[in-house]
């Protein structure tokens, strides 16, 4: 365990985002504690505000009030890339690849933060810059290599199965080394062997000491991966708890359950 | 180096030696060469365009660098006295630098916003000339721009042409396939999954669009080295439209593609003068029939040529 006086690594203090007269997100805070390694979800309907809490989260989206703390430092309002530098990195739900480029070239590509070689050097060719190559290069081959993903380091991103294309966008966000890794609903579209996968991927990633937030619509693989779950409703936070109190929440149950009546009704 | 890379070094290096020979047969011919000459200047600024076009934004408004280019020539050579040689370089920097000042406001704009706002723009910039009081002298332009080179050749202007094309093909060429270059197909691709592995993207639009204004005002100054002078008309929204379509002809994901369509185009439009006023109706009508039958461009026609490799799967 890590000591009580070490920072929390990530904390939401009543965030809100208002566009026009819509409050998407209204006063939400959640905490990810001081031990790293652990995953948390943020779960909800479809129109909770989950995606403008992640957007709000990682510097897409300013908050219209509250604040966001990494690691005891106020990174509210900061540009999304120097999120990103200081350890807070997130993933998209959309598989947005290079057709033509091979697995290990987008992983190297997005280990920039990485990169030591100025924008004159790398222009140039300097000694310092094809270092610099070389070593991304490797670095990208060991994150495919940890997520198991090595097998198809050379194959051209176009041929690539779904499952996989998924997996390689969590190898791109891990190639910005994060301390906290954002995953944008992992797990939408996989088949349940696919999703069992990267279930067990991202305990990998979790117990490698990288903390994870991720935002889900797979209930089974939520329950299954979290040690904390945040519930939205409507723009508001409705719960929290371990999967076990969550399951048996009764205004969780009213919120999912009012959805499978509707779907009933159809 | 893959097969796409190889064609596209290729056909840079064709063109670049034909246009280095060509002046042993014709050099006496004064209309092949400033049809050449004007052909490697709209090669040099349409390249800025298709740099802009690696960072996923559609630049409307390279005329107006091209402006800025010229007009600093003019007025450093014509008003200050200086040396072409000074001036040249001078005017391309000018230009960058006000690309990436504009830029910097304008970049923030995507897709079809930032394309209308360039085409007011170079409008704006013309405007800015014609009112530019006795500096720029209105309508009436620069004239009189002393020769750069004494004697009756075309043939070291032609030159300096060349060579200024291989500059400019040589830096888009290595930005394009350096790290850099990666970046911007990242920011083309998604600009928020750049910035979120930590891209400053804000800083690498301004790089390309400042790399492209200088280009195009490095062009605008060479036009003005050749034509001994310049007028707010010298480059309209007319040219700026060209420019993209030089591009979109040639193919955007071959670095020589701006100056394979600037070439294509330019010559063809030569050919097309007897044809007087059918002139346009038949430039428009290739350009539709080749856009609709070679959406890549010219340069991915599945042509064996000399020996260029094939594309992948062509193999007979």
């Amino acid at each position: 365990m890590m000591a009580q006086s070490s920072p929390v690594i990530l904390e939401a203090r009543g965030l809100s985002k208002r566009f026009g007269g819509l409050l998407a997100n209204d006063d939400i805070s959640i905490s990810l504690g001081t031990t790293a390694g652990q995953v948390t979800s943020v779960i909800g309907p479809n129109g909770a505000g989950k995606s403008t809490f992640f957007k709000m989260l990682t510097g897409f989206c300013t908050p219209s009030a509250g604040r966001v703390h990494l690691f005891g430092a106020d990174i509210t309002g900061l540009a999304p890339h120097k999120i990103s530098a200081r350890g807070l990195v997130r993933t998209f739900q959309e598989t947005t690849i290079f057709p033509e480029l091979s697995a290990l070239e987008h992983v190297a590509l997005a280990r920039q933060l990485s990169r030591q070689a100025s924008d004159l050097q790398v222009f140039a060719g300097t000694a310092a810059a094809r270092r610099d190559e070389q070593r991304m290069r490797a670095d990208a081959l060991e994150i495919l290599r940890f997520l198991d993903l090595d097998s198809v380091a050379n194959s051209v991103a176009k041929t690539l199965p779904h499952g996989y294309l998924r997996l390689l966008g969590i190898a791109m966000g891990m190639a910005a080394s994060p301390k906290v890794l954002l995953l944008d609903e992992p797990y939408a579209g996989l088949n349940p062997e696919e999703t069992d996968r990267a279930v067990e991927l991202t305990r990998k990633i979790a117990n490698s000491g990288v903390s994870i937030l991720l935002v889900e619509h797979d209930m089974k693989a939520v329950m299954k991966i979290s040690d904390h779950i945040h519930v939205l409703y409507f723009g508001k936070k409705i719960a929290e708890g371990t999967p076990e109190q969550i399951r048996n929440n009764e205004q969780v149950i009213e919120a999912y359950l009012g959805k499978e009546d509707e779907d009933i009704g159809l | 180096m893959n097969d796409d890379k190889r064609r596209d070094l290729g056909a840079i290096l064709l063109v670049l030696c034909v246009l280095l020979v060509l002046p042993l047969a014709f050099g006496q011919s004064h209309y092949l060469m400033s049809v050449l000459m004007n052909c490697a200047g709209v090669a040099i600024i349409a390249s800025g365009v298709w740099l802009t076009f690696c960072i996923g934004r559609i630049n409307i408004c390279q005329a107006g660098f091209a402006l800025i280019g010229g007009y600093v020539s003019a007025i450093l050579i014509a008003r200050l006295g200086w040396s072409f040689w000074l001036a040249l370089p001078l005017s391309g920097l000018v230009a960058g630098l006000c690309g990436a000042l504009i830029g910097s406001v304008i970049l923030k704009l995507k897709g079809i916003y930032f394309s209308m706002l360039t085409i007011c723009l170079t409008e704006a910039i013309r405007l800015a000339f014609l009112n530019g009081g006795s500096l720029t002298q209105g309508a009436k332009g620069i004239t009189g721009l002393p020769q750069a080179f004494a004697g009756d050749s075309a043939l070291p202007l032609y030159y300096i042409g060349v060579a200024l094309l291989a500059l400019t093909l040589g830096v888009v060429w290595r930005v394009h396939y350096c790290r850099l270059g990666g970046i911007f197909r990242a920011m083309r691709l998604n600009e928020d999954l750049a910035e979120s592995f930590g891209v400053n993207v804000w800083r690498y639009r301004i790089m390309a669009f400042a790399i492209a204004c200088a280009l195009g005002g490095l062009g605008g100054s060479y036009f003005t080295l050749f034509a001994q002078s310049i007028y707010p008309q010298s480059f309209t929204v007319e040219h700026s439209i060209y420019y993209m379509l030089f591009c979109f002809l040639g193919g955007l994901e071959y670095v020589s593609g701006a100056m394979i369509g600037a070439f294509v185009l330019t010559i063809l439009f030569e050919l097309l003068q007897d044809f007087q006023q059918y002139q346009s109706l038949i430039y428009g009508v290739l350009m539709i029939v080749v856009m609709l039958t070679l959406p890549n461009g010219l340069m991915a026609l599945r042509l064996r040529l000399w020996w260029l490799p094939l594309r992948k799967g062509e193999a007979q």
